[in-house]
């Protein structure tokens, strides 16, 4: 079997005085969505953010495509091609609908088919094109943050709790564009608290604890087999 | 259209705004005839020259959101060149084209290397290594006062047709007799203008967009794949560049080059309060800003002596308003205008408080 697109091995990540995650080995094949769970402070977003390189792995490789890209900045992982959508989801609110979609283009204005995807899966971010982003509502600015990891075509994208503090008919709208993004074959890892969207959309799955994945298999393995669920999740997912 | 374009299509958003923005540029832009009087225009010069410093400055902290306290340098920096330039050059156009350029690129090459060696700590630090060598560079500056004047600072000529002996026509227009003064005028109002409008152009700018998401989330820049660090450092320079051209315009209108007129912290404070009171982000703010605060400091002694003389014989009131208080009731206007527009007067008149 070839490499996959993005591979952790024993990747030790330290916030400060915190030692976060604890020899993370992960393997996010190529096409598809690869789902992350685990209870509150497992690690799930901190492994996101060693992805994209907002904190530095203290021991161990990232690799990604092939290339070693530990000791690589961030924005030239970026420039590789890893979108990020963070939990808070870190539009930039001063600037217009479209002047955060041409940032996040970069190579050149957002037009054509992926253009036209976007405003398909999301029709309020036409409405709102030349208003600010810091006026739209949660929902659409989760639906900015998303768009803007569309626009471009990107080798992996890296989604964290999209249906966080959503209504349940934005989560379903979100779910469907999440499914066309992933149907155009993009390679998607996510975090996901949200157990039914995970089932909906993970073809893979792997389950942190305290810093570890100590789960990783197909989706459908998981999703059939209660037992297992409760061993790995234990109550957390009973909440949703 | 032509105006919308050469303005970047930056709409001022208010009627109010746009009507007193209007107001400004053909006050200054008639200045001689509308103010005659040299107090006058040398307010109307201020203005100009300010104007196009505290836009520099905005494009650092309003749209950068990075603190520097060594802006003023650069001015000074610009200012020294201009002045240098005429001084060893001889009066001549081509002294202060000369002079401007080495000033412009002194500043650039220092706000370069500031840049590369503190804008990756965090902005705090920033802010107090630029407060280091802004300090250093002035006590540079009155040390080799073979070169610089030392604190006496050094007057120079400028060139012939900007004197009020050159005479245009013979006669007057409006009753302003048509002299180097008035080309000096424009000389200043122009070069202003033009750099206000260039520094639109740079906020307007894809490159501007950058700037303003970094101002608002750094870490998001980056992972959409900008290196925060080199665009930081450009707008450190860019605006450290038109700081030195606005000195060097500075410089040719005072004739003169000093470090209490083109150095020294107070001017840094000034400059601060101009954005600030104008409203950050926003280059109109810049208009506005130093607008009301050039024309607070030339006429409030005079509005606070007629203030006195008018409450003579009541308690108290007559050394309130004593002209020698005036820094006292410029900081009331200052706590007053950050308190009831947080905003800035340009974010309160678009309605954004």
């Amino acid at each position: 079997m070839s490499e996959p697109l993005l591979r952790l091995a024993g990747v030790h990540t330290h916030i400060g005085r915190y030692h976060i995650l604890h020899g993370v080995d992960l393997s996010v094949p190529e096409g598809g969505v690869t789902m992350l769970l685990g209870r509150n402070g497992a690690g799930k977003t901190t492994t996101l953010r060693t992805v994209i390189g907002h904190w530095r792995t203290s021991q161990g490789t990232v690799r990604f495509a092939g290339e070693d890209i530990t000791a690589w900045p961030t924005p030239r992982r970026a420039r590789a091609g890893i979108a990020d959508v963070p939990e808070s989801m870190g539009i930039f609110t001063d600037l217009t609908v479209e002047e955060n979609m041409v940032l996040a283009a970069r190579a050149g204005k957002p037009e054509g088919p992926r253009l036209d995807a976007v405003f398909k899966a999301f029709p309020p971010l036409r409405t709102f094109w030349k208003n600010p982003a810091g006026n739209l509502s949660g929902g659409q600015k989760q639906m900015l943050s998303v768009a803007r990891a569309m626009i471009e075509p990107r080798r992996l994208i890296l989604i964290d709790e999209p249906s966080k503090g959503l209504a349940p008919a934005i989560v379903r709208s979100l779910v469907e564009a999440l499914r066309a993004l992933k149907d155009t074959g993009a390679t998607i890892l996510m975090v996901e608290q949200n157990f039914s969207v995970a089932r909906a959309l993970g073809d893979s799955v792997a389950v942190m604890d305290e810093g570890r994945v100590i789960h990783a298999g197909p989706m459908a393995e998981l999703a059939e087999n209660r037992e297992m669920q409760e061993r790995l999740m234990g109550l957390s997912l009973e909440a949703h | 259209m032509f105006f919308g374009r050469l303005i970047s299509g930056d709409r001022p958003g208010s009627p109010i705004l746009a009507i007193v923005l209007i107001a400004i540029l053909l006050g200054l832009a008639f200045a001689p005839f509308l103010f005659p009087g040299t107090r006058s225009l040398d307010t109307a010069a201020r203005i100009c020259i300010f104007i196009a410093l505290a836009a520099s400055y905005d494009l650092l902290l309003g749209y950068t959101g990075i603190v520097s306290f060594a802006h003023v340098m650069f001015f000074g920096i610009g200012a020294y060149g201009a002045a240098l330039g005429l001084d060893g050059l001889g009066r001549g156009f081509g002294s202060i084209a000369i002079g401007a350029a080495g000033g412009a690129v002194a500043a650039a090459a220092l706000a370069f290397v500031i840049g590369l060696f503190s804008l990756r700590v965090r902005a705090i630090f920033f802010a107090m290594i630029t407060l280091a060598v802004a300090s250093a560079f002035a006590v540079m500056v009155s040390q080799f006062s073979d070169i610089t004047g030392g604190e006496d600072g050094f007057s120079f000529k400028v060139p012939r047709e900007l004197t009020p002996a050159f005479k245009i026509a013979d006669g007057k227009l409006f009753g302003v007799s048509l002299n180097g003064k008035l080309l000096l005028y424009y000389f200043v109002f122009t070069g202003c203008l033009v750099l206000f409008l260039a520094l639109l152009r740079v906020v307007n700018s894809p490159f501007g967009r950058v700037l303003q998401a970094i101002r608002e989330n750094d870490f998001r820049a980056e992972a959409i794949g900008f290196r925060v660090v080199r665009y930081r450092i450009a707008a450190t320079c860019l605006s450290a560049v038109a700081a030195a051209l606005a000195g060097s315009l500075f410089a040719v209108w005072l004739r003169y080059a000093g470090p209490d007129a083109v150095l020294s912290f107070e001017i840094m404070v000034d400059v601060l309060l101009m954005v600030v009171i104008g409203g950050m982000g926003t280059m109109w703010g810049a208009v506005i800003g130093a607008t009301l605060f050039v024309i607070a400091q030339s006429y409030l002694r005079e509005v606070m002596g007629a203030l006195s003389d008018a409450t003579e014989g009541a308690p108290l009131l007559p050394d309130l308003f004593n002209p020698d208080r005036w820094l006292l009731w410029l900081g009331v206007i200052f706590v007053l205008s950050v308190y009831f527009f947080p905003t800035g007067v340009v974010g309160r008149l678009r309605g954004k408080d």
